[in-house]
């Protein structure tokens, strides 16, 4: 196999995977504190779907009135529906002040008040005082922040010595025989070459997978490669039933319209031209986190009070907000509107619909990305040289539920806590152990396999049937019937990837074996997605079961693990959610109803 | 000697046609650029006659909808599909704009695609963009400053905010460098709209101290005077950003630190 594969070998400190918010700042980071760093990335790094975020990020700046990084942790805590590790949460929330400030240091174009400072705006779940009353919290650069810092983090790399290699595909992680991460393998597209990287550190910043659905925010690139990587490893995916359905993509087309919209005071409404959204959240209303305004969507729907030909979906109203202010703060949801649904947001509303928008579940590690397994009866068992960031990683700050704008400050937190905890842990330029002569085989079959795969159904078939399957068995609301069938189905839909058929041999840009490769990596996370919602019998943030309506803190007040094997067979276990913050600054907070 | 005919290893060839399937309702024909460095062929044009009646809107809709059911090998990037990454940009029915936003309806006849002009092809719609990247690196596009930062974010007023505007919604999908015939003769050594728009976001930004520097930078007869404001760039962009202006702006901080 190797001789068909020629391989070039690099060796780093450290490689990072993916070029998005988290792999930028972990990128920078780590070759700032002087370790010989690559960065892998199968975009161009402006292209990772970073670029896509548009309402802002988190963080208790006080720009806007009074404002505490404890509120903030309490609105995340609550928004997670207390299955978010309050450690983590902490670290997150006091971070994300000076993350956000080194951000504008850095030039991120942000928009600002009459006095010149960053500018906030109200956001879903996020308030003052623990719950008394909306903040204004989110720091935007209009409604296009995540490119404004994917940009600004990207121009920042350049400075930089690191090397960034791209448009290499990662196909797997090397690991040694005593459970070590040695490195990663990948596919350089534009030459059909096969590169082995070694390193100390392997950090995994590969986004969510999205793509497992059939209607979703996320660009088509959002593929869970570093998951599938991990379960491929032999190591668990945590907490991967909680999918969050973001209330307000574009009907039919699915593009994001932010959650800033309501935030700057929008609104939803139904056919009968009632903001429902009073009867289900009487204080927070319109900004009540995304799984509730998502499930009173549904009801609404459900009960005949859809709008549109079908009464199938919702209006999202900003037509009455001055029309300076929509341009000022919202110009490109208005683009989007405009092109995708043809709606003039000064005049019409926006169809509405919830559609998949982020993972909370992925692979678990602590806050410093640490990636973590449960072995010999620790749950909190390091896996050495290997880190994961970002929406690939479930740290888990976001629990049951994210909140809105609390995912650009986790990329950047997290992606500079590893850069720190790699300083920390890797000595630059160590001499790395040579690697055992079988390293390659398992990657190079899977390559080979796939590339040359005969079978009669082609890959979008199989990929329709798997979103298909999600989207309709493992959606806002779920029930136990319908999810014991949706393993059955989602079961058979892993059971024909052995009739894939593959038609581009080559290996320049074979972009028909790329998606292959992505939906054989995409598979893996639907399965135990399906496995782990039909397992989780209570309710809890965006995981709602109608057969059991609630929250089961006895019970289910843990993280799921699962292990996934090649014949596509889960083990589920658990591990406990972290009771307990970093210091004395806070308190646990414990659970209680959550009301909004 | 010129030579005024393509190379005959470039000469574009007839391809395959893929005919609609029966009982289409509303068939339209996407006529588009096919190269594979790995068969030793000409570059070809393949026609698929496409049902509208069953396909999503926009040209990228059609080209992801050839791509699943008709012919696996097309090969072209794609990422968010919503206009904000800058992927899919290509050349569609003569202009350089992004497939993802750019509707079929729009077009009269057939839908004519090709990769962006004038930069080497690696196969099919995907075109080498490496010396594009390598420009943006040469203007060292990042804040620049001497001044020691604050504790809390350096302030910028409203008014000097709004500077900014029109210029850092710029996605480099590079459809305004490739349809410049000023950056298809001296792309090695002319910056281009996309490139020169970058900076004068930084030289604008009220922030960054290297105005200087960055104006020396560009003084030069190729890098920023082979702008002969053709407004090609102007005419095309997907997000209707305007770097010939950018351009001129810089040619005119040019002229005033003179005097």
């Amino acid at each position: 196999m190797a001789a068909a594969y020629p391989i070039t070998e690099h060796i780093y400190d450290v490689v990072v995977v993916g070029a998005g918010g988290a792999g930028l700042r972990a990128t920078m980071g780590m070759a700032a504190a002087g370790l010989k760093t690559a960065c892998i990335t199968k975009v161009f790094p402006t292209r990772s779907h970073t670029v896509a975020a548009q309402g802002g990020i988190s963080a208790a700046l006080g720009n806007m009135g009074a404002d505490d990084w404890r509120w903030h942790m309490y609105d995340t805590v609550k928004g997670a529906d207390w299955l978010g590790d309050q450690d983590a949460i902490e670290y997150m929330c006091r971070e994300a002040v000076p993350a956000v400030l080194e951000l504008e240091h850095f030039g991120v174009p942000f928009s600002r008040t009459e006095e010149g400072k960053i500018y906030q705006r109200a956001f879903g779940g996020m308030t003052k005082e623990f719950g008394k009353e909306p903040a204004q919290r989110t720091c935007a650069a209009a409604d296009r922040t995540g490119h404004a810092i994917l940009h600004t983090l990207y121009q920042q790399s350049l400075k930089y010595e690191s090397e960034f290699f791209i448009e290499y595909y990662a196909l797997d992680l090397i690991m040694d025989e005593e459970g070590v991460c040695r490195g990663v393998m990948a596919w350089d597209l534009s030459t059909g070459q096969i590169h082995r990287f070694r390193a100390q550190m392997v950090v995994l910043a590969t986004g969510g997978y999205g793509r497992a659905y059939f209607s979703c925010t996320s660009a088509h690139t959002c593929t869970g490669d570093g998951g599938a990587m991990v379960l491929r490893a032999g190591l668990p995916l945590q907490d991967m039933e909680f999918v969050q359905f973001h209330p307000t993509g574009i009907y039919g087309a699915g593009c994001l319209i932010t959650e800033g919209v309501r935030g700057e005071g929008g609104y939803l409404v139904n056919s009968k031209g009632e903001r429902f959204m009073e009867r289900y959240a009487p204080s927070a209303k319109d900004l009540a986190s995304r799984d509730v305004v998502s499930r009173a969507m549904t009801i609404e729907i459900r009960e005949g009070r859809g709008v549109g030909p079908k009464a199938d979906h919702i209006f999202l109203h900003l037509d009455h907000l001055d029309p300076k202010i929509i341009h000022e703060r919202l110009p490109g949801i208005s683009e989007s509107a405009r092109i995708f649904a043809g709606v003039d947001v000064n005049k019409q509303p926006i169809p509405v619909l919830p559609t998949v928008h982020y993972n909370m579940g992925g692979i678990p590690t602590n806050y410093h990305g640490e990636v973590l397994t449960l072995k010999d009866g620790n749950p909190d068992t390091v896996v050495p040289g290997l880190m994961a960031i970002g929406e690939a990683a479930c740290v888990s700050v976001h629990g049951a539920n994210r909140l809105g704008s609390n995912s650009l400050i986790d990329l950047v937190v997290f992606g500079r806590a590893a850069a720190i905890r790699a300083k920390e842990v890797v000595k630059p330029g160590a001499r790395q152990k040579p690697m055992p002569a079988t390293a390659d085989d398992f990657t190079l079959g899977r390559l080979d396999h796939f590339r040359n795969a005969k079978g009669g159904t082609p890959t979008a078939r199989i990929r329709d049937r798997m979103q298909r399957t999600m989207q309709n068995n493992c959606a806002v609301f779920r029930t136990g019937e319908v999810l014991h069938e949706g393993v059955k189905l989602i079961d058979e839909v892993h059971a024909s990837m052995g009739d894939i058929g593959v038609t581009d041999r080559g290996m320049v840009w074979n972009s028909d074996l790329v998606e292959t490769l992505e939906l054989d990596n995409l598979i893996g996370q639907a399965v135990v997605t399906m496995h782990g919602a039909a397992n989780r019998e209570e309710s809890r943030g965006a995981h709602a079961r109608e057969d059991f309506p609630n929250r089961d803190d006895d019970n289910w007040m843990k993280h799921t693990l699962a292990w996934f094997s090649e014949k596509g067979k889960v083990t589920l276990d658990y591990r406990p959610v972290h009771t307990y913050t970093l210091t004395n600054d806070i308190q646990y907070i414990p659970p209680k109803a959550r009301v909004y | 000697m010129v030579e005024f005919a393509l190379p005959r290893n470039s000469q574009v060839k007839t391809g395959k046609t893929h005919k609609a399937p029966a009982g289409a309702k509303k068939v339209k024909t996407f006529r588009v650029y096919r190269w594979n460095p790995d068969d030793g062929q000409n570059p070809h044009i393949d026609s698929y006659e496409i049902d509208l009646a069953d396909c999503a809107p926009m040209v990228l809709d059609a080209l992801i909808k050839i791509k699943n059911e008709i012919d696996p090998t097309l090969t072209f990037r794609r990422s968010c599909r919503e206009g904000i990454c800058g992927s899919c940009a290509m050349n569609i029915d003569g202009t350089n704009t992004l497939a993802c936003t750019k509707a079929i309806e729009d077009i009269d006849g057939d839908v004519k695609i090709y990769p962006l002009p004038h930069m080497p092809v690696i196969k099919d719609l995907v075109p080498d963009l490496t010396h594009f990247y390598a420009q943006y690196a040469s203007i060292k596009p990042w804040m620049q400053t001497q001044s020691p930062a604050p504790a809390r974010e350096r302030l910028q007023s409203k008014e000097d905010r709004d500077k900014i505007d029109g210029l850092y919604e710029c996605i480099l999908c590079a459809c305004c460098s490739t349809s410049c015939p000023s950056y298809w003769w001296n792309g090695d050594r002319y910056l281009g709209p996309a490139i020169l728009l970058q900076a004068y976001r930084w030289i604008i930004d009220s922030r960054d101290e290297m105005t200087g520097e960055r104006l020396d930078n560009l003084e030069d007869p190729f890098r920023l005077y082979r702008c002969h404001t053709i407004m090609n760039c102007a005419k095309t962009c997907p997000k209707g950003l305007n770097p010939a202006k950018a351009i001129a702006e810089i040619k005119k901080l040019m002229v005033e630190r003179r005097v």
